[in-house]
């Protein structure tokens, strides 16, 4: 019931008319960004968010948490109208959407999409706010070890469930660290990683600056390589007839829907899956409960609305960690965790305490964005496909501009500006040969969380790193850790031995 | 893209080994009472970076990566061109921020962008080196209270600083 009262509160917050101007704005902007072929909600809240200064946190966090979730709407809206995904995590709607646009059923795939959204962001957000509290309670008795152990977690699930070369990912993981390491040191205030002696590093290496690098310039560079070609742009009228008819229809995928939803909200807690893969394999699951599965990939809507439902869930999903334990979920959550910090608040369950308003206030704005997405989408969609045929050599150095100036608020400082490009030219050099990018930016947001926590547990056990096993809940996180440091190894390991089977 | 993987490699063991150089400027041992020293994370992590790489060169070596097996270029000629554009252009535009403001640098540089590589019309051209600077003063310097650089031509908004603030 306390949650509930909560709840109450948070609604309030959200019902402000501030906040639920920010909440539609956001939304409309999510929608836009999304629909962008090359642009997701990780940029679009990476370059938005120096944006937010003018704001208080928690109007800030409610504006790009609607962002985020407007992304994860219209990242379709490319998917089916263009056969591009607007983000990653609307890759598996393309290979239904597309089809069924091409047979004259974009308005269809689109309302699907819309629909199964809604449905998979309703379900996770109920259970974000079923789960959030007593989450937030068992992370209160957290000590420097268990932190440490789910930073570990963290990285682990990169390694486990990434799919990217294992190498590559750990250099990722490390450099990020590293440059998070980048200032005066925690404990003793000395200098440290000064390169060059330029008095610029003396501030460290803000978060921004790699995100805004990396998801801004680098991600834009990429866009320009790979758009060269031209895109056709399927049609789509949508009336209010027709919308009733299609809902009608949709009432067959209900429980692909729900299936979808709860894969999706699970999956995204787990930091290095996200909503990119929980898409996936809700499309696959979906195929594979399918009375039909000959029909996937040729135009059925059971595959837009499963990986629709989970990738909007999977939203949901990653910031219940961001929110509770202060680890996200997904590289959007690592910006939205850095961004908590900027706003002066301590990530992690102390929130929940110290800050009631603002969590309660961003969970009760998911559910008011939830609803605004629905109904924007599906009033504008004719919007959207306009912005879609707006050439990319107009966007591009618009959203140039804003990756330099929104470098460059944080810290007022053009040393930043700088180091942004590099990073945006070398992350995009990097890209280029399978380096993942994700994990460099959750390392460089978590990295100031990590290294005092490995400190003051190792102060407190003089040296005895055994104090991450011996805890029950540190070793356990440490175990699973480990597991899933082992998993690519046991797969193996697993093909190998299947390998001389096949031959004999 | 096989070359480019190796070398790719290579600078990142020069870097690696560069960030362990320099966290030795920091204990990065255990100091009596107080832990692991200030250079002990990133200088381990820098190891461990360090050691990626070679794995990386190893894996090169018996082309077990993708790109150490691929015979496809890393950069088309028309790619290199466009990187060379764009990301030249971008470096300029920083530079010349620092010279002539973000005023003076962004409307250039979106003329150059607008009008000579994406050959759109002058008329769009000028209307997005006029709008997007107003729009940035607005946002940034008048609602968000933060001054962006303005290099030699500072003295020509102290009217507007005037009107405004």
């Amino acid at each position: 019931m306390e949650v509930f009262a909560f709840l109450f509160d948070g609604f309030a917050i959200a019902f402000a008319p501030l906040n639920l101007m920010l909440i539609v704005a956001g939304v409309v902007v999510g929608l836009f960004i999304g629909a962008m072929p090359g642009l997701g909600s990780v940029n679009g809240v990476a370059i938005l968010l120096p944006m937010t200064f003018l704001v208080p946190p928690t109007s800030a966090v409610i504006f790009l948490a609607a962002i985020y979730y407007g992304a994860m709407y219209g990242g379709a809206i490319s998917s089916i109208m263009l056969g591009i995904p607007g983000a990653s995590t609307a890759v598996a709607t393309t290979f239904d959407g597309r089809p069924l646009a091409l047979k004259g059923q974009a308005d269809k795939a689109l309302v699907a999409a819309a629909t199964a959204s809604f449905v998979g962001g309703t379900i996770s957000v109920v259970l974000f706010t079923l789960f959030a509290l007593p989450l937030a309670e068992v992370a209160l008795a957290f000590g420097p070890p268990e932190t440490f152990a789910l930073m570990v977690l963290a990285f682990a699930t990169f390694i486990g469930l990434g799919g990217d070369d294992i190498s590559k990912t750990l250099f990722s993981i490390f450099i990020g660290l590293v440059f998070s390491a980048v200032g005066l040191d925690i404990i003793s205030g000395e200098p440290r990683l000064i390169f060059g002696g330029l008095t610029g590093f003396y501030h460290g290496i803000n978060f921004l600056v790699l995100a805004i690098g990396i998801y801004g310039i680098g991600e834009m560079l990429w866009t320009i390589e790979v758009s060269q070609g031209e895109a056709m742009m399927s049609k789509a009228t949508v009336s209010f007839r027709r919308i009733i008819n299609i809902l009608k229809e949709l009432r067959s995928s209900a429980r692909t829907m729900v299936m979808g939803s709860f894969l999706g909200y699970f999956v995204g807690i787990l930091p290095a899956a996200g909503a990119t893969p929980g898409s996936l394999m809700a499309y696959g699951i979906a195929k594979t409960i399918a009375k039909n599965p000959e029909t996937f990939g040729k135009g059925n809507v059971d595959g837009v609305v499963a990986p629709e439902a989970a990738n909007n869930a999977a939203s949901t999903g990653s910031m219940l960690p961001m929110l509770t334990l202060g680890i996200p979920g997904s590289p959007t959550t690592a910006i939205l965790l850095g961004g908590m910090v900027i706003w002066g608040l301590e990530p992690g369950p102390l929130v929940f305490v110290d800050h009631p308003d603002f969590v309660w206030g961003l969970i009760a704005s998911l559910y008011v964005a939830n609803l605004f997405a629905l109904l924007i989408n599906i009033g504008f969609i004719p919007a959207f496909i306009w912005v879609l045929k707006m050439p990319f050599t107009i966007l591009a150095p618009i959203i140039f501009v804003l990756c330099i100036i929104g470098g460059y608020v944080p810290t007022m400082s053009m040393h930043d500006v700088w180091l942004m490009l590099i990073f945006g030219v070398v992350g995009y050099l990097m890209r280029k040969l399978d380096y993942p990018m994700a994990p460099a930016v959750l390392a460089i947001v978590l990295g100031p969380l990590a290294e005092p926590a490995l400190r003051q547990s190792l102060i407190g056990s003089q040296g005895e790193v055994m104090i991450f096993f011996e805890r029950p809940i540190s070793g356990t996180i440490m175990a699973i850790a480990i597991i899933l440091f082992a998993l690519p190894l046991i797969k193996i390991v697993r093909n190998r031995l299947k390998k001389p089977k096949l031959n004999a | 893209m096989r070359i480019a993987e190796l070398v790719m490699a290579l600078a990142m063991a020069a870097l690696s080994l560069y960030l362990m150089w320099k966290s030795m400027e920091l204990p990065i041992g255990w100091l009596p009472g107080r832990g692991p020293g200030g250079g002990a994370f990133p200088f381990w992590l820098s190891l461990g970076m360090f050691l990626c790489c070679v794995s990386i060169i190893l894996r090169w070596i018996v082309r077990a990566s993708p790109p150490s097996r691929s015979t496809e270029p890393y950069m088309t000629a028309q790619t290199v061109k466009w990187f060379l554009l764009v990301a030249g252009s971008l470096t300029a535009m920083i530079g010349l921020i620092h010279v002539i403001g973000v005023y003076g640098a962004v409307p250039l540089f979106l003329i150059y962008y607008v009008r000579f590589l994406g050959r759109h019309s002058w008329k769009m051209a000028g209307a997005l080196a006029i709008f997007t600077p107003v729009a940035t003063f607005f946002f940034f310097e008048i609602a968000l209270k933060k001054t962006l650089p303005k290099g030699f031509t500072e003295p020509l908004f102290y009217p507007l600083y005037d009107i405004f603030l």
